[in-house]
C-alpha cells in the first residue's frame, strides 16, 4: 500500500529533528514516491542543497538591509544626519586624529563652556570605536576611506548584521526537541528584521548614532544567551558576556538586558524549569558582566550599585544571582539526600531562613528608603511612572523622543507584525522550553517599554520580528504540508475538486480518529475560501488575519497529538494554495510600506531640508551655511551661545566653542541659556556677558514656514529657566493661557530677547511681517537693537547670528551736550555719582 | 520539640555526611577549590569592614574574582559529574579547556580592574 508509506514519509520528514543543526527548508520541494533507501541519499543531498540555499538567503537578506538604507545617501548626499550624530562624529575623529588614549582621557573644552566635558567619561566608546577600528583597517589595507564615509556607512552594515544575527536568534530556540521553530522561521525572522521601518528610522546611512551598533550586539546577546542555555557550554557563557560587554560599551540600554535575564532567570525558577543549564547560563555572565560592565568608565560603580549608599548594594542582577544559588544548593542537597531527611532539612532550613532574612530585608528598605529617589536616576522612574519626568524633570519632558507614541506610530513602525505577533505568542507556547519562555518575556516587557517611550520602538522591532517570523513559518508550514500531501494524490487519482482529497483523507486509516475535527475543519475552511473569493477585493488584510488564525488552530491541534502519533490535519488543496498566496500577497504590503517608510519618512537629514514647489525643487542649506559662516568670519576662541538643540552640529562643523549642548548634563546651565533668552536686552546681555559669550545663533522658521525653530521652542526655554531661576514665570509670556506673537502678545514677550532676535527686521521682507509658521503678523514691528548687533542671516533667514555689542566707552571730563549754567551745575553734582553707561 | 529537632539535626547532618563522602574524589577537589575561594572572598570582606572600601575598583576586583573562579569551579564541576544526564556526551577535556578559558578572560578583565 502506498498511502501509509506517504505517511510515513512525511512523517519522518517534518516532525524528526535532524541529526545536523541545517534544517531543510521545510516544504518548498515535493518528495519523490521513491523507497525509503534511496530517501537517505537524496536526503542528504537536499539537505546540502537546502543549506546552500539558505547561505545564499542570508546573503541576500544582509544586501536588503544594506541596500534599504541608502535613500537618503541617493536623495541628499552621503552627509551625518540630525544632531546627535554629529557629536559621534566629532569624537569619532578625535579619535582617528589622536589615537585610543587621546580619546580614553579627553577633556573636551569647547563645550559647556566654561565647565567643559570629560569626554572619555561620559560617553558610550562603543560605536567610536567600531567605526575608528574599521576606519584604521580600511586605511592599513590602502582602502583610503575618510571618516566621514565610514560613519555614514556604520550602520547599514551593522544592520545586515543585527539581520543575521536574528535569524541564529530565531534558529536556535528548542532545535533538538521539536521541529516547530528553525531555518524557515530564522530566514523570516532576519529577512522582517531587514526591513522594519522602527529599526530603519534609526540606521538610516548617515544616522551614525548608538543604536545603530546597539540593537546588534543586543540581539548577539540574547542569541548566546540562548545558545548557552540550550547547549549548558562555558564556551558560549564566556562569549555571552563578552557580547554583554560590547553592548555595555555601545548603548544606555544595556539595562535593559542585565533586567531581562534576571527575570527570566527567576521565572524558570519558579515555573520548575530549574536545571544546571540554567545556572551555567547565568551566574558566569553575572560574575564576568558586572566585572566587565565596570570597565566602562560611564558605567562605573554603577554596575554594581544603584543608589550612593554602598549597603544597598545589591542590584537586581545580584540579588536574583543569590537566589539561584539557593534554589542549586537545595537542587543538589535534594539530589544526595533521602527523601525523609530532605523533608528535615527543609523544615530546619526554613525557619533559621526566614527569620535571617526579614531581617536583612528590613536593613535594605530603611536604607533605601531614606534615599530620595529610592535610588533609582530619574529616566527609569520615568519609565516606570510615564507621568514622573513631566511632573519634576522639564527637561526629560521636552525631548520629543522620549514622549509616549500614539496608536498609527505602532502601525507606520511595524506595520504588518503588529498583528503576526499574537499567532506568534501561541506558537511559543507549543511547546514551551525555556529559549520560548525568554523569547515571550523579551517581547512582553519591551512592548510595555515601548509604550512608554517612542524610542524604544527600537527595543520592540526585533522581538516582533522573531515572533511574526515564528508565526509565519508555522503558518507557511501548515499549509505547504497540506499541500504536499495531497498533491501526488492528485496527480495519481483524475485531476479532481475538493471531494476527492476529502474522500482521501478520510480514507486513511490513521486519521480515523480525528474524523470529526476533520471534518469540522474541513467544513469551515470550505466556507471561508467562497467568502474571501467575495470579499476579495475588499479587505485584504483582514483575511490575512482570518488565515493566520486558521493557521494557529491547525498548529494547536497538531501539536496537541502525541509525537508518534502524529496525525496531520490536512486543508483542502484550494485552500491552502489561497492562504499561500495570501500570505504572500500580505509580505508584499508589508514590503510597500517598508520601502515607503524608508524613502520618505525616515531618509531626511535634517541638517538640509527640501520642498517641492511649481518651480521645482528648493532645497534650503541654511544650516550649514550659517555653520560655514561662524567656521570663517570669527575667531577660533569665540564662544557661540544658542539654545541645546545645535550645540553638537556647531561644535563639529563650525568648530566654535558652545555654552550649552545636546548632552544636557547640567540642568542649571541650560536655565541660564533659557533665562538669558526669556529677558529683555539688557539683562540678557549682562548673562552672556558673564560667560564670555561673543555671538548668539537663533534658529528662524517664520520666513520658509519651517516649524522647528526657537519661537516654536520658546516656552521650554521658559520653563527650564523658571525652574532654576524664579522671577521667570510662563504665565507671563501667555495672554490669556494662549502662547502668542502677534498684535495680542504680552509685553513681557514683546520685549524679550528671543523675539526681538527672531523678528528683528522682519518686516523688510514682506512689509507686514506675517510670520508663516505662526499664521499672524508680528506684534512689535519695527524695533531696534541696543546691545546685540546682527552680524549675519542665512539665504532664507533660517538661522540667524547676532554679536554682543562692547560696552560704550566712559567718557571723563565734560559731557557731550552743550547746556546752560543751570542744568550745568546739576550735571556737575550727577558726576559724583557713578553713571551706569547702559542707560 | 526541641529535642527533637536536635536529634533531627543531628540526623540530617550525619546523612549529610554519609551521602557526600560517596561523591568521586576528583569532585571533592573541585569542592575543596571552592570553600577557598568562598574563604578568600570573606577574608577580603572583613578585611574591606576593618579598613574601609577605598578603593573601591579594587576592592569589587578582588571579591569578584574569588566568587568569579568559585562559579567557574562550581560549572566545571556540574559539567564533569557523571551523575548529570544532560551532560553526559560533553568530553571532560572540553569542560575543562572551556574552563580555563572563561578563568583566563576573567583574570585579565581583573587585572584590568584592579588599578
Amino acid at each position: 500500500m502506498l498511502q501509509p508509506l506517504n505517511l510515513n514519509r512525511i512523517h519522518r520528514w517534518g516532525l524528526q529533528s535532524p541529526p545536523a543543526s541545517h534544517r531543510l527548508l521545510p516544504c518548498l520541494i515535493q518528495p519523490s514516491m521513491a523507497d525509503p533507501s534511496e530517501a537517505k541519499g537524496e536526503g542528504s543531498l537536499r539537505k546540502a542543497f537546502g543549506g546552500v540555499l539558505g547561505v545564499f538567503i542570508l546573503l541576500l537578506i544582509g544586501t536588503l538591509a544594506f541596500s534599504i538604507r541608502l535613500f537618503s545617501v541617493i536623495k541628499y548626499e552621503s552627509v551625518i544626519h540630525e544632531f546627535d550624530p554629529y557629536f559621534n562624529y566629532r569624537v569619532t575623529q578625535f579619535l582617528t586624529k589622536n589615537g585610543i588614549y587621546d580619546f580614553w582621557n579627553w577633556f573636551d573644552d569647547r563645550t559647556w563652556y566654561p565647565l567643559g566635558r570629560v569626554i572619555g567619561g561620559t560617553v558610550y566608546p562603543g560605536l567610536t570605536l567600531t567605526a575608528g577600528s574599521i576606519w584604521w583597517l580600511l586605511n592599513n589595507l590602502n582602502i583610503p576611506l575618510s571618516v566621514e564615509t565610514v560613519c555614514v556607512f556604520t550602520a547599514p552594515i551593522f544592520s545586515a548584521n543585527a539581520a543575521w544575527a536574528t535569524y541564529l536568534l530565531t534558529k536556535a530556540p528548542p532545535s533538538h526537541q521539536f521541529e516547530v521553530k528553525g531555518t524557515g522561521a530564522g530566514l523570516t525572522a532576519a529577512a522582517l528584521l531587514a526591513m522594519v521601518p522602527s529599526y530603519i528610522s534609526r540606521s538610516v546611512a548617515g544616522s551614525y548614532d548608538n543604536e545603530a551598533v546597539a540593537i546588534f550586539a543586543l540581539i548577539f546577546t540574547f542569541y548566546l544567551y540562548i545558545k548557552t542555555l540550550n547547549t549548558g557550554s562555558l564556551f558560549y557563557a564566556t562569549l555571552n558576556a563578552l557580547s554583554y560587554f560590547y553592548m555595555v560599551c555601545s548603548w544606555g540600554g544595556y539595562t535593559f538586558i542585565i533586567n531581562l535575564i534576571p527575570m527570566h532567570v527567576l521565572l524558570c525558577i519558579v515555573t520548575g524549569r530549574y536545571s544546571s543549564r540554567l545556572y551555567i547560563a547565568y551566574a558566569p555572565l553575572v560574575v564576568l558582566g558586572t566585572l566587565l560592565a565596570s570597565l566602562v568608565p560611564v558605567v562605573g560603580f554603577n554596575a554594581v550599585m544603584t543608589s550612593e549608599h554602598f549597603a544597598s548594594f545589591l542590584v537586581k542582577c545580584q540579588e536574583v544571582f543569590i537566589i539561584l544559588h539557593v534554589v542549586a544548593l537545595v537542587y543538589y542537597i535534594k539530589g544526595i539526600l533521602s527523601p525523609k531527611m530532605f523533608k528535615v532539612a527543609m523544615t530546619l532550613v526554613v525557619t533559621i531562613g526566614i527569620a535571617v532574612c526579614s531581617a536583612v530585608l528590613a536593613i535594605l528598605i530603611a536604607l533605601v528608603a531614606s534615599s530620595p529617589t529610592k535610588g533609582w536616576s530619574g529616566r527609569s522612574l520615568s519609565l516606570l511612572d510615564p507621568t514622573y519626568a513631566s511632573k519634576y524633570i522639564p527637561i526629560i519632558a521636552s525631548v520629543s523622543e522620549h514622549q509616549p507614541p500614539t496608536w498609527p506610530s505602532y502601525f507606520m513602525d511595524i506595520n504588518v507584525l503588529a498583528f503576526l505577533v499574537p499567532a506568534g505568542i501561541v506558537a511559543c507556547f507549543l511547546p514551551l522550553s525555556d529559549a520560548s519562555s525568554f523569547v515571550i518575556l523579551y517581547i512582553a516587557t519591551s512592548v510595555y517599554f515601548s509604550g512608554v517611550m517612542v524610542r524604544l520602538m527600537l527595543v520592540l522591532a526585533p522581538a516582533a520580528c522573531i515572533m511574526s517570523g515564528i508565526a509565519l513559518s508555522e503558518a507557511f508550514d501548515a499549509f505547504t504540508r497540506s499541500i504536499k500531501f495531497q498533491l501526488p494524490k492528485l496527480f495519481e487519482a483524475s485531476p479532481s475538486d475538493a471531494g476527492d482529497t476529502n474522500r482521501g483523507t478520510q480514507d486513511e486509516p490513521t486519521k480515523v480518529d480525528n474524523n470529526t475535527p476533520t471534518e469540522k475543519t474541513e467544513t469551515t475552511a470550505k466556507e471561508r475560501p467562497s467568502e474571501k473569493h467575495r470579499k476579495k477585493e475588499k479587505k485584504k488584510l483582514e483575511k490575512g488575519k482570518e488565515i493566520k488564525e486558521k493557521g494557529k488552530e491547525n498548529t494547536d491541534k497538531v501539536s496537541n497529538k502525541p509525537l508518534n502519533a502524529k496525525k496531520l490535519l490536512v486543508l483542502p488543496l484550494e485552500a491552502s494554495a489561497v492562504a499561500i498566496l495570501l500570505l504572500l500577497i500580505l509580505g508584499a504590503f508589508y514590503v510597500v510600506h517598508c520601502v515607503w517608510a524608508a524613502a520618505e519618512a525616515y531618509s531626511a537629514p535634517s541638517i538640509v531640508l527640501t520642498s517641492h514647489s511649481h518651480d521645482g525643487l528648493h532645497v534650503f542649506d541654511d544650516f550649514r551655511e550659517a555653520y560655514a559662516w561662524l567656521k570663517h568670519n570669527t575667531d577660533v576662541d569665540d564662544k557661540v551661545a544658542s539654545w541645546w538643540d545645535y550645540g553638537y552640529q556647531t561644535t563639529a562643523m563650525a568648530n566654535r566653542t558652545v555654552i550649552v549642548d545636546n548632552n544636557t548634563w547640567n540642568n542649571t546651565h541650560i536655565a541660564t541659556v533659557g533665562t538669558a533668552m526669556s529677558s529683555p536686552e539688557k539683562p540678557a546681555w549682562d548673562i552672556f556677558n558673564s560667560l564670555d559669550v561673543k555671538y548668539v545663533l537663533v534658529v528662524f522658521g517664520g520666513l520658509v514656514g519651517y516649524s522647528s525653530d526657537d519661537i516654536n521652542k520658546f516656552l521650554w526655554m521658559v520653563r527650564i529657566g523658571g525652574g532654576v531661576f524664579p522671577h521667570i514665570r510662563e504665565p507671563d509670556y501667555l495672554r490669556d493661557g494662549q502662547y502668542r506673537i502677534d498684535a495680542h502678545a504680552t509685553p513681557t514677550m514683546l520685549n524679550c530677547l528671543m523675539y526681538k532676535l527672531s523678528y528683528y527686521r522682519f518686516v523688510e521682507t514682506d512689509g507686514k511681517g506675517f510670520d508663516r509658521v505662526r499664521g499672524t503678523e508680528i506684534g512689535k514691528k519695527h524695533f531696534r537693537l541696543t546691545h546685540f548687533e546682527e552680524v549675519f542671516t542665512t539665504h532664507h533667514w533660517m538661522v540667524r547670528i547676532y554679536k554682543l555689542k562692547s560696552p560704550k566707552n566712559r567718557i571723563r571730563g565734560k559731557s557731550k551736550k552743550k547746556t546752560n549754567p543751570k542744568t550745568t551745575s546739576k550735571i556737575n553734582s550727577n558726576k559724583n555719582v557713578k553713571k551706569n553707561p547702559w542707560q | 520539640m526541641a529535642k527533637s529537632s536536635s536529634s533531627d539535626a543531628q540526623a540530617l547532618i550525619r546523612s549529610l555526611r554519609s551521602a557526600y563522602a560517596a561523591t568521586p574524589t576528583k569532585l571533592k577537589i573541585i569542592d575543596l577549590y571552592v570553600v577557598y575561594a568562598i574563604t578568600t572572598a570573606v577574608i577580603q570582606i572583613v578585611y574591606m569592614g576593618i579598613v574601609g572600601s577605598f578603593p573601591f575598583n579594587s576592592f569589587l576586583s578582588g571579591i569578584l574574582s574569588c566568587v568569579g573562579t568559585a562559579v567557574l569551579a562550581v560549572c566545571l564541576r556540574i559539567q564533569v559529574n557523571k551523575e548529570n544526564k544532560e551532560f553526559k556526551d560533553l568530553s571532560p577535556e572540553r569542560a575543562f579547556a572551556d574552563f580555563v578559558l572563561c578563568n583566563l578572560v576573567l583574570h585579565l578583565v581583573i587585572m584590568n580592574f584592579l588599578g
